[in-house]
This record gives C-alpha cells, structure tokens and sequence, in this order.
C-alpha cells in the first residue's frame, strides 16, 4: 500500500494533466487547473521541508561532533537569526508577529531582515559566484590546449565570441571595409551565435526533450520509481 | 606525458592576482571603447518602443544577487524604458530574491520618474514557487495564484489589475532569468501554449541554452544576453548606465583570458617538443 | 544614527567579500566562516519568504477568511503537513502521496510543453529552406543551421554504432556541437567577469568611493 497507491496517484494525475490539454472541458480542465493550485501550496511545504531538514542535518553534524562541526554551529545561528527577524519583525512589506519595526528602522533605516539582506546576504552571494571568475581564467590557462581537431573548433570559436562580446574586439576590426565587414568580430560572433551554437544547441535541446518526454512517460506508467525512495 | 608536461605550469594565484588588476585598473582609468549594438538587443528595444502607451506587460525578475552585475542594468533600463513609454508594469518573481531585486530596481527610479504610482503604474506581485506548473496556472487563473500583491493588498484593490485575469490582456512577457525556473519556462507556457509575445535577458550562462528559441516562430522575441546585452540597451535607450561603465573591464579580461589561453598553448606544444627531444 | 548602520552595512559587506575573496589564496576559517553565514542566511530567507509569499496569500489567508468557498484548499494543506512529515523516520512514507502528486503533475505538464517547444517547435524552426538567404554569408548560415541540428541529433542517437556513413555524419555532429560548446565557453566567461566587475564596483566605489557607483 505504501507503493502502489503512490503509483496509482502519479498515474492518473499524470494522465488527468495530459488529457485536458486535450479536453480543457470538465471535469479534466477544472481537475489539472486545481491540481496546478495545490502545486503551489505543497511546493510551499517542500521549501519549508527543505529548510527544515538543513536544520535538522547541521543539528546532527554537531551532536556528533562531525569534523569541522564548529562552523555548522554558525549555520544554524544565522538561520534562526534570519528566520527570527523576519517572523517577528516581518520584511520590507510585510508586518510580522511583532508588528512592523518601526522603532528599529526609524534607527536602522530598514527592518533587521532587510538589512541583513541588503548588507551581508546580498554581498555573500554575489561574491561566492564572482570567484569563478578567477576560477574560469585559470582553467582556460591549463585546459584550453588545441591538440585535436575538435579542440581546435571549440578554442576558435570560443575566442571568437569573446572577442565579439567586447568594445575592444569590435574596435579592432571596424575599420574593415563594407564588403567584408562580415568579417567584423561582433558579427562573426553574431554569426556563430545565430547559426551552428543555435545548430548545436538545438540538437542537445532535442535530445534533452526526447529524454524528458521518455522519463515523464516512465513515471507515469510506473516504470520508474526511484522517486518513493527505497522500500 | 600530457601529466608531465602540465605540471610545468604558473601557481594560479598569479593568474588570480593578475586577472583582479585586469579588471580593477579599468573600472578606475576609463578608456571608453564604442558599443555596438547586436540585432537581437535591437528587437527586444523595437518590442518596448512600439508598445502602446497604457498598455500593460508583466517583467519577470527571475535571479538573485549572484546574477545581479549582468540582468541588474537589463532590468533596470528595460523598466525606465517603460516608464518612459507610459507603459504599465507588472512584476512576478519566480525566485524569491527576485522580489527584492525588482523593489531595488523600482527605488532606484522612483526619482526619475515621481508620477508612476504603485497599484496604477507599477505593482510587484511577489515570489510564488513551482516553476513552470505555477506558470500554467497563471494562465489559466492570474488571480488565484497571485490574490495579493507583495504587500498584501488584495488584487481586486489594485487598479493596474483591471481586467488581468490571466495572460490575455498582457501585450508581452520580459524575463530576466538566470536559470531554472525562467526565461524557458516562460517560453514553453506563455508563448506555446498562451500564444503572448516573451522576451528577455538573460545571463552569458545561460543565453547560449536559450538561444534556439529565437527563431523564426518568435519563441523568444530578440534576447539580451549578459553584460554585454545589457550595456546594449542602455546605448539604445541612450542612458547609459552601470553596464556601459563595466564594459571596458569586460575587454580588458576578456584579452587577459585569450592571453592566458595563448601563454598555455604555447607552454603546451614547447614542453611537448622538449620531451620528444628528451625522449 | 541611520548613517552609521548604513556606513556600517557597507563596511560589513566588504569585510564579508574579502573573508570570500581569502579563498583565492587558500582555504581558511574567514571563508568557513563566511560561508556558513551565506547558507544560514539563504535557508532563512527562503523560509520566510515561503510563508509570506506563498502560505499565507495562498492558503491561511483564504481559509481563515472563507472557510466555506476554500474548504478545497484543506486537502493541499494536509497534503504539505504529509510531506513534512518526511522529517521524522517512522512516518517518512507518509510524504510518498505529496510527492507522487507533485510528480506525476510535474511529468503530465513536463510531457506535453516539452514535447511541443523543445521538440516539435525546434524541428519545425529547423525546417528552413537554407538557400532564401538574401546574401551569401546567411545561406551558408542557414545551411549550417540545418546539417548542425540533424547531425548533432545523429550524434545522440546511440543506440546504433558510429561507423560507416552514420559514424561520419555523427562525427560532423560533434564539430558542430564543439563550436556551440566554445562559443558556450566565451559566454560563460564573459558571465563570471561580469559578477567580478560587480564586485569591483561596491568595492571600489560604495565602499572606497574612488569610482562613482
């Protein structure tokens, strides 16, 4: 019963779905059209789900000491910190359990969870991406080697298009004269863009799309269960 | 062999420290290199310009502070664009921190432009979760998914949502996405199944992804991509702004990183040809 | 007052992108640090956020208001009750009909719009006659738009082997996707020089003022 009635859910939601794009008339229509709304509010509870169980894993580590548990302790300090700010003293728009802070922001200038996002959020995750920057430099450094055909296209093509995607790459070939300006570097860049990156892309895209039809029509059947977890 | 011949490589933290100059030195000396415009950039203007006044469209912010440098200015410009055109907005936000990405936009032009007003002009309709499921139910019924605006006032009390009761008065979807729940989303429910006009901007990351939508079906009308689709806008519009001041930083790099790709291809065959010697 | 908390915000948003910007030269306790703070945080403001944007608007605001027309919303309630109780152990499986909705309505909606968009669509855009071009350079470009899509979707199609005339035009496939995956590489480059030019401006200019912001 703890399998085969989740099976027979995913079945006939999944099929109720895919019959009232063919029949939007009732009851198909007002069934998916429901079902879409309940998605909303379970999705809801899957984030609150999520968040909880991060609680609940860095609760574990500590307890058991896990190596570097010292640092989890700050996780879940922060996490309470957000959490606590912005239930009791809500959000930019919205009042929480004590009310709207008002007494806080006429000194803060904003609500302690407005200004934890504004001023170390904002910051700590604009940063922790802005990294890969180095990190992209230093690849290109040691992996960028043209030792094969193949290799050789994707290091043409991708210097190509960053020198197109710059004011200097289109300042180094503006002077070409206008039968050749398809030679200009924006529009060759343009071009590798527009036709065999589209080419390319379109093909994986595809391919992409056979897969995800394929595996949608293997949940729904009941072929594939891997989603209810091992028994 | 190739393990022998790469070990004979720089430290990367010189790599690091000359990639942070590179890019440090221009935003403080300006050189100033022209901008071009791209054609796609140019349909997505063309979009907005001929665009009713009073018309009302809905500006997806679907990104985080993690993309904010590259779809940040987009959305910026596109909505002064708007504003400008008397165009009325609507905003959604499939991630949450697109919520407060939109509010710093709006702020950011309330100055400029004191006679848009929040309920009649503009309004922010806040983060609801469930991607491409919650899309298709906006489609069907905006106003059960959306009953109130970010600040908790009922839709049937906001004036710009008259006679919005799911994608049929909207004259055109903008995304700004910077991954999944986005701008693919928007095409595969809003334009194929909806039949309304999207565009969008999106990151450098995900705009070669996204590219195969614009063709000649109009998945995708015109697409801004990056910082450089950004800094197109802004000289379409004729206000540039922070994408325009990054733009020769962006150069500088991109020569930094051609630089290091040339240094290690030639570090590579020399080596090669140093062990064959050897050998 | 105000001022202080601002210039303090700025300071404390600097002081968190070098602890960030420290990993560069090596792991340490500032970036440990740094980094468990952005994940505390990010949890915590999905949290809230999920309660303001979407539980309340969405289901205890219609409940507690009108019970009698909502009543429906009471089973997505239970529902989400259900999925949290994934949380304990013993009654982990409870969760399995939550998800099995969730799933089965993503596959039903996954089916139909990628089907349409991602196959039907891109074979009909594909479908172009590549010599209408008006120049030469755009008939080249169409044509390498049509043999690229069909010889990359070969190059996937596995479950033949690559030899012979198929083995060739799979091999055409694969410079076909190499050229999409190097322009990929120059667009990603430019996306992550752009998050540090973003990063380079709050320095340089709201913190140490030498550039305007």
């Amino acid at each position: 019963m703890k399998r085969k009635i989740p099976l027979v859910i995913t079945f006939i939601v999944g099929i109720v779905v895919i019959i009232s794009e063919f029949i939007p008339h009732k009851p198909f229509g007002r069934i998916s059209g429901e079902l879409e709304n309940w998605y909303l509010i379970i999705a809801g509870f899957a984030i609150i789900l999520g968040q909880m169980n991060l609680f609940k894993v860095n609760l574990f580590k500590i307890r058991y000491k896990q190596k570097n548990w010292q640092f989890y302790i700050i996780t879940l300090i922060s996490f309470i910190i957000m959490v606590s700010c912005g239930l009791f003293w809500g959000t930019e728009n919205n009042p929480g359990l004590f009310g709207n802070a008002e007494s806080i922001t006429s000194v803060v200038g904003s609500k302690p969870f407005d200004y934890l996002f504004d001023n170390i959020y904002q910051h700590l995750q604009a940063t922790m991406f802005s990294l890969l920057a180095f990190f992209i430099a230093s690849a290109a450094y040691r992996a960028f080697i043209a030792r094969t055909l193949e290799s050789n296209l994707l290091l043409i093509a991708a210097i190509l298009v960053m020198l197109g995607n710059t004011s200097l790459g289109s300042s180094l070939t503006c002077w070409l004269p206008e039968n050749l300006k398809f030679l200009h570097l924006p529009n060759i860049s343009s071009f590798i863009m527009k036709f065999p990156t589209t080419a390319g892309q379109r093909a994986i895209m595809i391919g992409a799309g056979l897969g995800i039809i394929g595996s949608s029509l293997r949940i729904i059947l009941g072929i594939e269960r891997s989603y209810l977890g091992g028994e | 062999m190739t393990e022998k011949i790469t070990r004979k490589q720089i430290d990367r933290r010189w790599i690091f420290l000359f990639m942070f100059i590179g890019v440090a030195l221009p935003l403080i000396f300006t050189i100033g290199f022209p901008i071009e415009t791209s054609e796609n950039s140019e349909i997505v203007y063309d979009l907005i310009d001929n665009t009713p006044s009073g018309s009302k469209v809905i500006l997806s912010f679907d990104y985080d502070p993690a993309s904010m440098p590259e779809l940040h200015p987009m959305a910026e410009a596109v909505m002064r664009h708007c504003f400008r055109k008397k165009i009325k907005v609507i905003v959604t936000a499939l991630w949450p921190m697109g919520v407060q990405m939109a509010e710093d936009t709006f702020s950011q032009l309330k100055a400029d432009f004191p006679d848009v007003s929040y309920g009649r002009d503009y309004v922010n309709m806040g983060f609801k979760a469930g991607g491409i499921v919650t899309l298709q139910a906006m489609g069907k019924n905006f106003r059960e998914v959306f009953p109130k605006d970010m600040n908790g006032t009922p839709i049937d009390e906001l004036p710009i949502m008259d006679g919005i009761n799911n994608f049929n008065n909207i004259n055109f979807i903008l995304a700004f996405s910077a991954g999944d729940p986005g701008i693919k989303q928007w095409v595969q429910i809003a334009h194929d199944t909806y039949g309304i006009t999207v565009s969008g901007g999106v990151t450098g990351v995900s705009a070669p992804a996204v590219i195969p939508y614009v063709n000649e079906q109009k998945q995708l009308t015109g697409l801004l991509a990056g910082l450089k689709g950004a800094a197109e806008y802004e000289r379409l519009t004729k206000e540039p702004g922070s994408a325009t001041k990054g733009m020769d930083a962006q150069s500088i790099a991109h020569m930094i990183i051609i630089l290091f790709i040339a240094i290690g291809n030639i570090n590579y065959w020399r080596n090669k040809a140093k062990e064959k010697r050897g050998a | 007052m105000e001022h202080f908390f601002s210039v303090l915000g700025i300071w404390l948003g600097a002081l968190f992108t070098f602890a960030i910007f420290s990993f560069l030269y090596k792991d340490n306790p500032f970036y440990k640090v740094a980094e468990q703070i952005f994940v505390g945080l990010s949890a915590g403001y999905w949290f809230v956020y999920t309660i303001f944007f979407i539980l309340i608007p969405n289901l205890f605001d219609p409940i507690s208001q009108d019970i009698g027309a909502n009543w429906i919303k009471l089973f997505p309630a239970a529902l989400g009750i259900m999925m949290l109780m994934r949380l304990i152990p013993k009654t982990e499986w409870v969760s399995r009909f939550p998800i099995a909705l969730i799933i089965g309505t993503t596959s039903g909606i996954f089916f139909l719009r990628y089907l349409k968009s991602d196959v039907i669509n891109q074979l009909t855009a594909t479908m172009i006659n590549p010599f209408a071009g008006s120049d030469p350079v755009t008939i080249i470009g169409q044509l390498m738009l049509v043999i690229g899509t069909i010889t990359g979707v070969i190059y996937f199609y596995f479950s033949k082997k690559h030899e012979g005339a198929f083995g060739v035009t799979a091999k055409i496939g694969i410079y076909f996707l190499m050229i999409s995956f190097g322009a990929a590489f120059g667009y990603t480059a430019m996306a992550r020089i752009s998050l540090l030019i973003g990063r380079l401006q709050f320095l340089l200019g709201d913190w140490l003022g030498i550039i305007s912001p």
